[in-house]
């Protein structure tokens, strides 16, 4: 196909200018990326000062620097708080991190993928299917999968509530937000409710009540050596999700469209389901299902960066990880000596943000005549 | 000419129990540009989901160049077949330009970037639909006429030797209206489009094709296809066909009143 050769003054401005909008808005995710990948870092040195402890900003990235072996600074600190910032708040910082930077590009894939904007892993119950999954190895004692048997139980949790809550939202190749939002409600309730029976019923009081408080979604609790396969879930969501963004992009032209740009949209669908359950339940399993991150992130991302998955993903990477060492910090701070889960503080956010998207949209979807 | 023969044999089409087209043929040599016409629910728009892939036939076959349609993976086809279709996409905050940038996704392998030559195609996929003041827009925010355009930008920048279109030219104004359509006749490459204005079907396409309940009952040029007699039967309506001295083509003029022909007798 070649394209017409007149080429008038008028049109050749346009042209130039069309070419310096592509190049601003490339400076502009650029600068965004940049921007938050310092906010990252500065957020997660506040997370390893902050605490029941205080410890300098100064002195944790002396401690740090130091224990990857480029510190020049002479050790002023004393043992105690090395072992604070580095057995137990670093782990607890990166967790949350991977876990914020998973469920946002999780959830953000989720809403092309379901073509629905208030998908999210926690609302659709797929967070309840991965605690019920996990839930049930642990009351059961089942060890079929020696250390894995928990994420693969969760894994396997998640994949059979995302199943569910998109089979009986869909009616007609469409997904209505009331269906999805109300099935996903239901399904949760009911696998919440087998969940807590299991708790109660089992003999195990005191593992129970530890569990009971992990459903609740908390950072506390981890180690170096189970932060690997978060972290592993984690990269290999965001790199498969990465290579697949323009198929993402297409999805939101709609099945019929993406079919006809040479998307196999019923396999793309199936193959990203098992992905996005896979980092699902992996991360339910090292943290307990944290709601909304996954819904509010994408959408505040989108404000910014505009609706190229190529962009969003990224961004709400990072803007993920922010957020949840954040909300991680509020969780220690608030009540102290008392530590909240965080999920409880997502949830704080995060139902307010839902009930102003679900406003949005029913007046855009008024303005479009009820499209 | 060029463009890619599209040759759809005896196709049957079903949803449930119900056939939605039966035993249609349809040919369009490589780079003609073929009208389908008829009245609502004849089947048209379920005709061309068998084209770009969405409604498999129950029986039949559609042929892109000699191959199978339905036998080529996805990808391959829409490197040939592009189509403009009925149905809407979500809320998306997209751009206008990346909403067409779409159409070069066939094109991409998994980790191609946008190249120089995308973004000139993207540019002339805009400015042939009149659409290159709208590039930084948000999508979202168009009215009905200027979506239609970018959509039909989206299926130019996937530079296909087979287009398809299922009422293209709905919501536009009669100037966008006549201007699509001879954009569409510029093209190297072979046209199928589903119109509903008889006079423009005329004008635009080199031969149409009549459905009614499912089935062709009519095919060729313009002049031989749109009469009196087969409007009176296909559509129920009384009409008169001229010749217009300006433009050549048959000129449909509807009248008042019932058609003489098929008059369903008053009880």
């Amino acid at each position: 196909m070649t394209a017409p050769v007149t080429d008038t003054g008028a049109e050749r401005s346009v042209r130039q200018r069309q070419r310096g909008d592509e190049q601003a808005g490339r400076a502009r995710l650029a600068v965004t990326l940049a921007v938050l990948a310092v906010v990252l870092v500065v957020s997660a040195i506040a997370g390893l000062a902050i605490g029941s402890v205080r410890v300098p900003p100064g002195q944790v990235w002396g401690i740090v620097t130091h224990a990857v072996g480029a510190g020049w600074a002479e050790p002023d600190w004393s043992a105690a708080r090395e072992t604070i910032v580095l057995d137990v708040r670093a782990p607890r910082v990166l967790l949350g991190a991977v876990a914020g930077a998973g469920l946002a590009v999780v959830g953000t894939a989720m809403q092309a993928l379901i073509r629905n904007p208030l998908a999210e892993p926690y609302l659709l119950g797929v967070s309840s299917g991965a605690s019920l999954g996990a839930v049930v190895v642990i009351v059961f004692g089942v060890t079929l999968l020696g250390p894995v048997s928990l994420p693969a139980a969760a894994f396997a949790g998640a994949l059979g509530a995302l199943l569910l809550v998109y089979a009986t939202a869909r009616t007609g190749g469409r997904i209505s937000s009331a269906r999805l939002v109300l099935s996903g409600v239901a399904i949760a309730a009911v696998l919440t409710a087998v969940l807590d029976l299991l708790l109660l019923t089992t003999d195990r009081g005191n593992e129970a009540r530890a569990v009971l408080a992990w459903t609740l979604g908390g950072l506390g609790g981890v180690h170096w050596d189970t932060l690997w396969l978060p972290g592993a879930a984690l990269l290999l969501g965001i790199g498969v999700l990465m290579v697949q963004a323009r198929n993402l992009n297409l999805l939101l032209a709609g099945e019929e469209a993406a079919t006809t740009m040479g998307l196999d949209v019923a396999r793309f669908r199936a193959r990203m389901f098992v992905l996005l359950s896979l980092v699902t339940g992996i991360l339910v399993a090292a943290c307990g299902p944290i709601g909304f991150v996954g819904l509010m992130l994408p959408h505040i991302v989108r404000l910014v960066v505009g609706g190229d998955h190529r962009r969003v993903l990224p961004t709400a990477a990072l803007g993920g990880a922010v957020f949840l060492i954040w909300a991680d910090i509020a969780a220690r701070v608030v009540a102290a000596p008392l530590e909240i889960p965080v999920g409880v503080l997502t949830a704080l956010c995060g139902g307010p943000f839902f009930l102003w998207l679900m406003r949005r949209d029913a007046r855009r979807s008024a303005d479009r005549g009820g499209a | 000419m060029t463009g890619t023969e599209l040759v759809i044999d005896s196709v049957t089409l079903t949803a449930g129990a119900h056939r939605l087209v039966e035993d249609v043929s349809l040919a369009a040599r490589p780079g003609e540009v073929v009208g389908l016409v008829g009245p609502n629910g004849s089947g048209k728009s379920s005709l061309l989901r068998a084209v770009y892939r969405v409604l498999r036939p129950a029986s039949g076959r559609v042929g892109v160049d000699g191959a199978d349609a339905w036998s080529l993976p996805v990808r391959q086809l829409a490197r040939t077949v592009a189509a403009v279709v009925q149905e809407s996409g979500t809320e998306s905050d997209l751009s206008v330009r990346e909403v067409v940038a779409m159409g070069r996704t066939p094109h991409k392998r998994l980790l191609d970037g946008d190249t120089p030559q995308d973004a000139g195609l993207i540019r002339w996929a805009l400015a042939a639909v009149d659409a290159t003041a709208l590039a930084d827009r948000p999508f979202d925010r168009l009215s009905g006429g200027e979506r239609r355009r970018v959509l039909i930008a989206r299926a130019l920048a996937q530079q296909p030797s087979l287009l398809v279109l299922d009422e293209p030219t709905n919501h536009l104004d009669i100037r966008h209206q006549l201007e699509v359509l001879a954009t569409l006749r510029r093209l190297p490459a072979t046209v199928l489009v589903a119109l509903h204005d008889l006079n423009l079907a005329a004008y635009y396409c080199d031969r149409l094709y009549v459905l009614c309940d499912g089935k062709v009952v009519a095919s060729g040029p313009p002049a031989d296809v749109l009469t009196p007699r087969l409007l009176a039967e296909v559509y129920g309506v009384r009409s008169e066909v001229t010749v217009h001295p300006r433009t050549g083509a048959p000129q449909v003029t509807f009248l008042p009143g019932e058609p003489s022909a098929a008059a369903p007798a008053v009880p």
